[in-house]
């Protein structure tokens, strides 16, 4: 480890710098808003500090990270996450008693294991980062204790969680002992081998698999999702929902993209059931939901299922796809999940239908900005969800998965169903319009304007972005 | 650049519209009226310098935009225009001042987010009409849904937020199967010659296998033809007309249905000329089978607007026959009906609007004798009932004329069955003047006779049909070259009718 090491990991030690000052702050000074300021800033540091480092990319940390163009994309966008998260928040968690300060720390860490995730090239850094992760999560879904549905959320991911952990682990033991190490080069070069087909290699990777499956929600491993995403807090379920997914997709992508899955046809076959299992599974779950959190948290997983497509495509256009699929749908679901939060009050979410019903009359621009995310979430032209669902079909297409194209496409149109729907209710006429007296939070109300424009931006004019994952995410 | 102004104005009229309405709510229509008519005056201005300036004749672009939009994947921001897309980009405007005017009184709440979506509508067709990459072109094709679904949804009748859907559904569904067809195609052209674009003119005439070809083309077909609709497609067409709002109606049957018949001319023809000889048979048999069908329900309705929507689909069943007869003469006539429809049957879905407005029915059982009450209006009604059913004159008769006769040559048993849609035309449009005009005035009945605003609104429907029935010349000479550019090169091999020399003079 030398200076330069240092500067690469820059972005990184900028974060775990910032959860230390936020917890001494938190000690000797509490104060929300003073800690919201210092979690922002450290975001904002953060990725600052990425235009430094990039200097020196990319470089291998000891054997442990990784640090690339590749991995700075996905910190950049958790690190979006984290700031849109910990922005939200400030109004929702005022409405709340207890004390909101503790929620930042935990913020903060899970960022931390999101960012290791994306760079991990070793067994023992990425559990690191799984369990960074899930342990704040943990906390965070449970973080409103006065509410019954919020501690059964944090307790549900807890035990799933930890389960998951469990196969993770067990898995990475039994390839350990097939490969003899636990570095990600090594065993992908052990797997091009004849090892592969020894039933302990095989057995340890189908329970990493497992393990991730979980993680990303896809079916068959997706029970846990609705009942979480309905549970925790609004902004807990927005950083579920983004961050989390996010980084172990990274993660995986990385790794498939690198052992070459096309050499291996049982596990090509296992991706497809799941991505095509996800995508019918989740969409028409979703069209038998009531509640707008549970029809996100369905919807969520067939997205997941899309994404996967891209795992399945290969080439250039995918990677690019999927780097583009995943920013578009960080965007889409920070500002649906942004929604839900600022309508929320002290007592509950706003998740019931009713608490959307005409209220484009009543607070024209929030539901605007609704609107606008389920379009994109149902591929709709000018948003960004639409150039990402064309751009996941184009890979699709280009590596002619026909089968599996055509199961999008017919999910889609099912997704649009359910969409429709919550659109329909926002524009339904109530009778009573007159325009709400509740306040919106300045902040949340400015990262929602953002993100909207982003939403736009991405959906008529993605070039600079492609330019973006052009120079990083391709290998 | 006149093709971008040409859309950006309405959608910038549309956003004006939509804030003043907080203030005035006549305002937003006087601003969507206002940038309608910009619009036209632009148009205007270009067809009558473009006789002088370009050579119609010759099929070529008259204008055309090109510009990078997304470079990475090959995609340009193209737009073009030639004598086909004139047509309907005049239509259009046509129509889309039309609608602004026909819902003045109609639509009293939230006018200004109305007319935004409106004037959007009009923006997506136009881009439909205008585009040359095909990215572009799917681009508008999904933008165009999204305001006529809030168009149905919000200010619709009884049974708005099924018909909403359902039209939705469909027509994203259809998208969604043209999205991998264009996307197939895009790789094809790409392998084959190693640029991977999404422009219209550098994709014709990419080599494709035949089996390829043919899967590549059924994606687009079915996409253009759920739109246009062909029988058995066409579910969603009823509900959707019956229960949009005056203006919704004329916008769907006058030129949404008219994008599908556009993608089938515009790309389906030309890309995959040989693909569409192994259809061409079927899809005549489903035009024949469309006439027939749309005719026969029309007759069998009891709600007026209903009935005008069954008729859409007959009508559109000759657009269908005339494209894919393989003659000149007929797909000429195709277009002629395109637009013959387009001003006839959004004049009669304005008559049932006004009629609504008035006594708040589309129930013809609740009407009758109109006549003696309301006159301005019946004549009106008689003049389109008597387009609807193709009297010579009005520009229905002479493009189903047309029609029949470029197809009689090749397909006689088909077209003799077409030619019985006639028949049925008259009976179901006498039938909607004897129920409605006609007869004994039903008591309790109190209706006003049109207004200076109806009227003159109806004048200029009046005018623009019997202009294109009298002197079809102006219209077909500046759409027909168009249809003999390269691209169709299936018209081009066709024998020729007798008629058919009349145009190349030009």
């Amino acid at each position: 480890m030398n200076s330069t090491d240092l500067i690469a990991l820059l972005p990184y030690l900028t974060l775990a710098a910032t959860s230390i000052v936020v917890m001494l702050a938190i000690a000797f000074y509490r104060n929300h808003k003073l800690t919201v300021f210092l979690t922002l800033a450290g975001f904002v540091f953060s990725a600052a500090s990425m235009g430094y480092a990039s200097g020196v990319l990319p470089r291998e940390v000891t054997s442990l990270f990784i640090i690339d163009r590749y991995a700075f994309f996905y910190l950049g966008l958790v690190l979006l996450a984290g700031f849109v998260v910990a922005a939200i928040s400030f109004s929702y968690l005022e409405k709340h008693p207890g004390h909101s300060e503790e929620f930042y720390l935990l913020l903060l860490f899970a960022t931390l294991g999101c960012t290791v995730l994306a760079a991990a090239t070793h067994f023992a850094s990425f559990f690191l980062g799984i369990e960074l992760l899930s342990v704040s999560l943990y906390a965070l879904a449970a973080y409103l204790r006065h509410s019954n549905k919020s501690i059964e959320a944090g307790v549900k991911y807890l035990i799933l969680a930890a389960v998951s952990s469990a196969f993770i682990l067990f898995g990475m033991a039994l390839v350990y002992a097939e490969a003899g190490s636990m570095s990600f080069s090594v065993i992908a070069s052990r797997a091009a081998g004849p090892e592969v087909h020894h039933l302990p290699f095989l057995a340890g990777i189908v329970m990493i698999i497992v393990g991730l499956g979980f993680k990303l929600a896809v079916v068959p491993f997706h029970l846990w999702t609705p009942d979480v995403y309905e549970g925790a807090p609004a902004p807990v379920t927005a950083l579920i929902a983004t961050m989390s997914k996010g980084a172990v997709f990274a993660l995986v992508l990385r790794y498939f993209t690198r052992i070459d899955i096309h050499q291996h046809a049982s596990l090509l076959a296992v991706i497809t059931v799941i991505a095509v299992l996800s995508m019918f599974a989740g969409n028409f779950l979703a069209l038998l939901q009531t509640n707008v959190k549970r029809v996100l948290a369905y919807s969520s997983i067939s997205h997941l299922g899309y994404l996967l497509v891209t795992v399945l495509a290969s080439g250039v256009l995918a990677q690019a796809a999927a780097a583009f699929y995943l920013t578009a749908y960080f965007i889409t679901t920070l500002g649906a999940f942004g929604v839900v939060t600022m309508l929320s009050d002290g007592t509950r979410d706003a998740d019931s239908m009713d608490d959307y019903r005409g209220l484009v009359w009543k607070r024209p621009w929030v539901a605007g900005v609704f609107t606008a995310m389920l379009f994109s979430l149902a591929g709709i032209p000018l948003t960004a969800g639409f150039v990402g669902k064309f751009y996941v079909v184009a890979a699709g297409v280009g590596s002619a998965l026909w089968m599996v194209i055509v199961v999008l496409a017919i999910n889609s149109v099912i997704g649009l169903f359910y969409y429709l729907r919550i659109i329909v209710v926002l524009f339904t006429r109530t009778g009573d319009e007159s325009p709400a007296l509740q306040r919106t939070s300045r902040s949340g109300s400015l990262v929602l304007a953002v993100l909207t424009i982003l939403l736009v931006l991405l959906g008529t004019y993605p070039g600079p972005l492609l330019d973006i994952i052009k120079e990083t995410v391709l290998f | 650049m006149i093709l971008l102004w040409l859309i950006i104005i309405p959608l910038i009229g549309g956003l004006a519209a939509w804030a003043v309405d907080r203030k005035d709510s006549a305002a937003a229509r006087w601003i969507s009226l206002a940038a309608l008519a910009l619009d036209a005056i632009v148009l205007a201005l270009f067809w009558s310098d473009s006789s002088t300036r370009f050579d119609l004749s010759r099929g070529a672009w008259l204008v055309e935009l090109n510009r990078p939009w997304i470079p990475q994947l090959g995609i340009s921001f193209h737009l073009a225009m030639d004598g086909l897309s004139l047509v309907l980009v005049a239509l259009t405007l046509f129509l889309g001042i039309i609608s602004v005017v026909c819902s003045w009184t109609e639509i009293r709440e939230r006018a200004g987010f109305f007319h935004l979506n409106l004037l959007w509508i009009l923006a997506g067709i136009l881009g439909v009409f205008l585009s040359l990459d095909l990215f572009l072109f799917y681009f508008f094709w999904e933008l165009m849904l999204v305001p006529m679904y809030f168009l149905i949804s919000i200010w619709g009748h009884e049974n708005r937020v099924y018909a909403s859907l359902k039209f939705f559904i469909f027509t994203q569904a259809g998208g969604l199967l043209m999205l991998l067809s264009i996307l197939a195609l895009y790789f094809f052209h790409g392998k084959e010659t190693g640029i991977y674009t999404f422009d219209y003119a550098l994709l014709l005439g990419t080599k494709l296998p035949p089996f390829a070809a043919f899967w590549i083309m059924l994606g687009f077909l079915i996409a253009f033809i759920v739109k246009l609709p062909v029988v058995p497609f066409h579910p969603w067409l009823p509900d959707a007309h019956t229960e949009a709002p005056t203006a919704g109606s004329v916008i769907l049957a006058g030129l949404l249905l008219k994008t599908g018949a556009y993608g089938l001319l515009r790309f389906v023809l030309p890309l995959f000329p040989d693909a569409v000889a192994q259809v061409s048979q079927t899809m005549l048999v489903l035009s024949v089978i469309g006439i027939i069908y749309g005719a026969v329900l029309a007759f069998g309705q009891s709600e007026l607007k209903r009935l005008v929507a069954y008729t859409s689909i007959s009508h559109m069943g000759f657009v269908l026959l005339g494209i894919f007869a393989g003659s000149r003469i007929a797909l000429s006539g195709a277009v002629m009906q395109i637009v013959a429809h387009g001003v006839s049957t959004g004049a009669l879905f304005i008559i049932v609007g006004m009629i609504q407005e008035r006594i708040h029915t589309r129930d013809m059982g609740q009407m009758g004798g109109f006549w003696s009450a309301v006159p301005r209006l019946s004549g009106i009604g008689l003049v389109f009932a008597l387009a609807s059913l193709g009297l010579p004159g009005f520009g229905n008769f002479v493009a189903e004329f047309m029609v029949l006769l470029g197809s009689y040559g090749m397909h006689p048993a088909i077209t003799v069955l077409a030619a019985s849609g006639l028949v049925l035309s008259a009976i179901y449009s006498l039938w909607i003047v004897q129920q409605v005009f006609h007869g004994e005035k039903k008591e309790g009945l109190h209706l006003a006779d049109l207004t200076m605003r109806e009227t003159s609104m109806m004048a200029a429907m009046i005018i623009v049909i019997f202009w294109i029935g009298m002197f079809p010349r102006p219209l077909l000479s500046t759409a027909y070259p168009a249809l003999l550019s390269p691209g169709h090169g299936q018209a081009q091999e066709q024998p020729v009718g007798a008629t058919g020399g009349e145009h190349e003079q030009h």
